[in-house]
């Protein structure tokens, strides 16, 4: 029988042995040999434990206490190297996942709408919001919807200014977006608040016409609308589309279905007014016309003009996004140049 | 209308200058569109006059000339000009002067000779866009003043664009009344007396159409001197208003309708026969017009005629036989009012456009006729000299129009305008304007004089009383009313989100022409029907209505491949004409087109061309927005390939096609690759439905999967067509999730792999009920499409 000091100096022995194995498992297999070689039924420290009874009862606490410690202290430092193992590996995977995140997504192309369809958008946006409706019209017209029951008559002469194309001695391509007030004063009573987009054509190309382009049309009738009702409606607009204060002038003109009619001119937005190749040098950009419904429109479409009145107005959407967009080219709009169309998402 | 600032000023001076000016007129709705100087910018141009010309000695071109511009010294000159010559009055710049363009004269050497000036062209000086020559001065202009003087040429020219009914201002007259009410500034007209006939002499005035020539005014003045020349004064404002001399008489005629506003037109006496008669055109009548060209006259036309035949378009245009010429003598003048209905559109019926036509198809004062004559008179005689017959007036009062008498309601003045204006204010204003006012209970009697031919109703005054009072002083208002229902369906999607769907896919809008080339619409079209056809096309390939959007888009395609694009998806939203004209259809449709790689180039997949169902993909999700029973069948389209097309349907109704352009279009359309196009009715792609709520399961969903072996020919539709007879009420759904034909499959045969869910919804599924479904499904795919099932 050992004295009790080399006892436990062997124990310590073991145990320092252990620790060592521990800190060189470098993967959980050798790692669980360690455990059992040390901690196993067989294992060393285990049969240390079961040689126990060889021992002095005397002698048998303080051993079986640093057994028992000894035990503890290596399952502790092979849980602990176990996480240890466990972290450096996922930190190993992590590293090889890594990936470079300034590479492109995978198919990420989105494409744009015509800016003539941003435009429209943000009109009928505008307007919808204050009350005012859709409506839609056909785009080949006949002469009366066009004309005659916008009084323009057969001989005026802004028949002649409006380079119809026709098909027969009636049908037309409609020359505006007017028409579609009268199909819809046709079938409705006021009030009324419409807004009527789309394709109007006029026979005439050069670089600053194109024979299609696109209007708004819009139309308020009700009681009680006067001439500064339009000014403010369509100030507010202006103010709103440019999302800027603008200043805005109304200069008297003269269209056969509306009087008073009036055109209306907004500060330059490119010069801001100073002038400059855009607005010809005056400061001013004409952006649309407008005026109070005419009494020998509201006869044509039986609407008592002495109970009612209205007004109306037709802008050019290119001219719209034109200037939004500092677009110089109006051809450019029915080019479908992808360059040109990428501009706009 | 284009007119001198300084004519203008002879009648009506206000205190304002050029800029103010320009921008009442612009305010008032006589819109400015450009004020230019009547010359170019120069300083030290004498009128000078051409004493000697000898050749130069060394050049055959350039001769040498000696010039008295005033000084005591004749100035030596070197002149390269054809119609330099003794005698002549010519513009001189001398040593010292500036010409345009900041070119300075210098003493100077030409070939040797010294040169001490520059005797000038109109173009040098910034007068015409072009000259042959030098500018020949009349007779009497004054040697040694200085040109811009003598010509007063610190002058702009300005143009103002008038809106049709304002064609009271197509004279200085209309123009100065106008400034005149702006400004509160008094007018100086020009004398319209009367001047005395000094022979009896008349030719005789028929007037067989007096509705369409309510007045007709002539006059016969003889014995000119066919020799005279237009003054300086009257060329300058003519040219100022840009119009070129072309004669004293006609210069006269001209001035007169610039001046006053009443087109008039001269006849050359001795050319006339027997009367004349103003009527309309018989049928195969021809009139040779002052421009040279032969016309056919069309019955509707009126005429100044003769015993012999046609002597001029009324209104529009003058003969090129009864026309005045240098050897003109005695002269048949005229001043008419032409009915603006009777006129409208007759010039241009004929493809003419003239100051005449352009004033008589507006209206002229109907009043003017007697004025202009004597003013017209009274010019002739300054300048030509003659001896004046009587004037010939034939006219009919029941035709002539009427001066209105209108009734202004204060009341409405302000319902109109939105403010009200004091009485004074509407009186003083409409007074100002010429036109006479009573004063009655609650508003106006006003009677209208007759150069205001365009006022007619009430809202006309009520016009001019906003214009005068100014567009701008009016307040800004925000309208009241009632306030409306709007519309919020979940029944029809909204088009924006289609439009954004396809975005969000890669596609970019386009906005093609609704006309399109007749013979690329046809290798796309569906049928063979004709489509509508323009009567004046813009030019031949924009000439048919499209009846679809592909010629457009495949354009559009073209344009882009050609710039090195080589991945292109466009949509287009739009109508198509379909039909006849008596029978047609403006269909709203949404198309596309889908060309080249699936992806942009890019470093995580392989690049690969589009192929049917990507395409169709798209066209799936843009169905899926609105719901609905979606079919996709074969069928054939001429434009598309025959293996590759499919009509669609929803709800059992075809809405359009999908499909691969057909291969032999590529090299008529000049398109390398393929291309992949759908068009879908826009109505029926937007009809959508309200959500109906399924109340869900609770319990555990089962998948099998089943590994069909069919033949060929067998489509997915048909399977999908058979599995939806089964009635159960377990099976919720399946997908087809693969395809495959080679080995281990029998061939003429092919593999379809799909995946059932089965679910109830009250409780969870015994094998035996899914197997008996699973039995069901085998036999039912079997009897009806042969299949087997694959072990």
């Amino acid at each position: 029988m050992a004295e009790l000091s080399s006892q436990l100096q062997a124990l310590e022995e073991i145990t320092a042995a252990a620790r060592q194995a521990v800190a060189e498992a470098r993967d959980n297999r050798a790692l669980d040999d360690v455990r059992v070689e040390y901690l196993g039924k067989k294992g060393k420290i285990t049969a240390y434990l079961k040689q126990l009874g060889n021992v002095s009862v005397e002698d048998r606490p303080v051993i079986g206490k640093s057994v028992n410690l000894a035990k503890q202290e290596v399952t502790g430092l092979v849980e602990e190297q176990k996480q240890a193992l466990a972290a450096a590996a996922m930190e190993a995977a992590l590293k090889a996942e890594t990936v470079d995140v300034s590479l492109p997504g995978r198919n990420s192309e989105v494409g744009g709408l015509h800016p003539v369809t941003r435009t429209l958008q943000r009109i009928e946006r505008y307007f919808r919001n204050i009350g005012f409706e859709v409506a839609e019209g056909p785009e080949i017209e006949d002469s009366h919807h066009n004309f005659t029951a916008l009084n323009i008559p057969e001989t005026h002469p802004a028949r002649a200014m409006h380079d119809t194309f026709y098909f027969d001695a009636d049908k037309l391509l409609r020359t505006h977006t007017s028409p579609v007030q009268i199909r819809v004063m046709e079938e409705q009573q006021p009030p009324l608040r419409l807004i009527a987009p789309g394709r109007v054509y006029r026979c005439d190309s050069d670089l600053t016409h194109t024979p299609m382009f696109h209007q708004v049309e819009g139309l308020m009738v009700d009681e009680g609308i006067s001439f500064t009702d339009l000014k403010g409606v369509l100030s507010d607009f202006l103010q709103a589309f440019f999302e800027k204060p603008l200043k805005v002038r109304f200069r008297p003109s003269y269209f056969p279905f509306t009087e008073p009619s009036a055109e209306a001119d907004i500060e330059c937005v490119i010069c801001g007014g100073e002038g400059c190749r855009v607005c010809s040098h005056t400061g001013w950009i004409e952006i649309l016309g407008c005026g109070m419904v005419h009494p020998n429109v509201f006869e044509h479409v039986n609407i008592d003009s002495e109970k009612y009145l209205g007004f109306a107005f037709g802008l050019g959407v290119e001219r719209m996004a034109m200037l939004r967009y500092g677009v110089n080219d109006l051809r450019l709009f029915f080019d479908n140049d992808l360059r040109f169309l990428s501009q706009f998402k | 209308m284009k007119f001198s600032e300084k004519w203008l000023r002879e009648w009506v001076n206000p205190a304002l200058d050029t800029d103010a000016l320009v921008e009442k007129l612009t305010n008032a709705g006589l819109e400015v569109d450009a004020v230019e100087p009547v010359a170019g910018e120069f300083s030290g141009v004498k009128v000078g006059q051409v004493t000697s010309v000898e050749p130069h000695p060394d050049a055959d071109k350039l001769r040498l000339t000696k010039v008295n511009v005033g000084e005591d010294e004749l100035l030596e000159i070197v002149c390269g000009a054809s119609n330099v010559r003794e005698g002549l009055k010519v513009p001189v710049a001398v040593v010292g002067a500036v010409l345009p363009g900041n070119f300075k004269i210098k003493k100077a050497k030409l070939r040797g000779v010294p040169s001490f000036g520059m005797l000038c062209s109109a173009k040098e000086l910034g007068l015409a866009e072009s000259a042959d020559g030098l500018l020949e001065l009349a007779d009497e202009a004054p040697v040694g003043d200085d040109f811009r003087d003598y010509l007063a040429l610190d002058d702009v020219a300005i143009d103002i664009d008038l809106t049709p009914n304002r064609s009271d201002c197509l004279g200085i007259a209309g123009v100065a009344r106008e400034v005149g009410v702006l400004t509160s500034t008094d007018l100086c007209p020009v004398t319209t007396d009367k001047v005395k006939a000094t022979s009896d002499k008349t030719f005789p005035v028929t007037v067989s159409d007096s509705a369409a020539c309510p007045r007709y005014l002539g006059r016969v003045i003889e014995h000119i001197n066919p020799k005279a020349e237009t003054p300086v004064w009257m060329q300058e404002k003519l040219r100022r208003s840009g119009l070129r001399s072309l004669g004293p008489v006609v210069d006269v005629t001209n001035y007169v309708m610039l001046e006053l506003g009443q087109p008039m037109h001269a006849f050359d006496l001795s050319k006339l026969n027997g009367q004349i008669d103003v009527r309309m055109a018989k049928a195969g009548e021809k009139l040779t017009l002052l421009d040279g060209q032969e016309i056919e006259l069309q019955p509707e036309s009126l005429l100044i005629a003769d015993n012999n035949g046609p002597l001029a378009l009324a209104g529009v245009m003058g003969g090129e036989g009864s026309g005045v010429t240098d050897t003109t003598q005695d002269l048949f003048l005229e001043a008419a009012f032409f009915a603006p209905d009777s006129i409208a559109g007759k010039a241009r019926s004929y493809g003419l456009h003239t100051d005449s036509s352009h004033r008589f198809e507006r209206g002229v004062d109907p009043e003017l006729a007697q004025q202009a004559m004597q003013r017209a008179t009274a010019l002739l005689l300054d300048i030509v000299g003659g001896q004046p017959g009587p004037v010939t007036e034939v006219a009919c009062d029941t035709d002539l129009p009427q001066s209105a008498s209108i009734f202004l309601r204060e009341e409405r003045i302000k319902r109109v305008l939105g403010i009200a204006l004091e009485r004074e204010e509407v009186s003083e204003q409409l007074t100002r304007l010429g036109l006479t006012l009573k004063q009655e209970n609650d508003g106006w009697q006003v009677s209208v004089p007759s150069f205001r031919f365009d006022l007619a109703i009430e809202v006309d005054l009520i016009e001019e009383l906003g214009r005068l009072y100014g567009y701008d002083r009016l307040p800004d208002t925000r309208p009241h009313g009632t306030v409306l229902t709007t519309n919020i369906t979940e029944t029809e999607t909204q088009l924006e989100r289609l439009q954004n769907l396809l975005v969000d896919r890669g596609y970019f809008e386009a906005v093609t022409y609704s006309f399109v080339e007749p013979k690329i619409q046809a290798l796309l079209a569906e049928d063979e029907q004709a489509p509508i056809e323009l009567a004046n096309p813009i030019s031949a390939d924009l000439s048919v209505m499209r009846t679809s959007q592909w010629p457009g888009l495949v354009q559009a395609l073209v344009y882009n491949a050609n710039r090195q694009h080589d991945r292109i998806r466009l949509f287009e939203v739009g109508r198509v004409f379909k039909g006849t004209l008596s029978d047609m259809a403006q269909q709203r449709q949404i198309s596309g087109l889908v060309y080249g790689n699936r992806h942009a180039e890019q470093w995580a997949e392989k690049a690969r061309e589009v192929d049917f169902f990507d395409a169709k993909a798209d066209v799936e999700a843009l169905l899926a927005v609105s719901g609905g029973d979606i079919r996709f069948e074969a069928d054939s389209h001429p434009a598309l390939h025959p293996g590759q097309s499919a009509r669609v349907y929803k709800n059992g109704e075809p809405i359009g096609w999908l499909g691969a352009l057909h291969p032999k279009l590529n090299k008529p359309l000049d398109i390398n690759g393929r291309v992949y196009l759908f068009e879908l009715n826009l109505s029926a792609v937007l009809q959508s439905q309200v959500p109906e709520f399924e109340a869900l399961s609770k319990f555990p969903a089962n998948r099998r999967d089943l590994a069909l072996l069919v033949d060929e020919a067998v489509t997915a539709g048909q399977i999908e067509d058979c599995l939806r007879t089964i009635d159960s009420d377990i099976l919720k759904a399946f997908q087809l999730f693969d395809v495959y034909t080679g080995d281990g499959v029998e061939v003429g045969k092919k593999s379809l792999a799909v995946a059932f869910q089965l679910q109830h919804a009250e409780r969870t599924l015994t094998d035996d009920e899914v197997d008996s479904l699973i039995q069901t499904v085998t036999e039912t795919l079997e009897q009806s499409l042969g299949a087997t099932i694959r072990s």
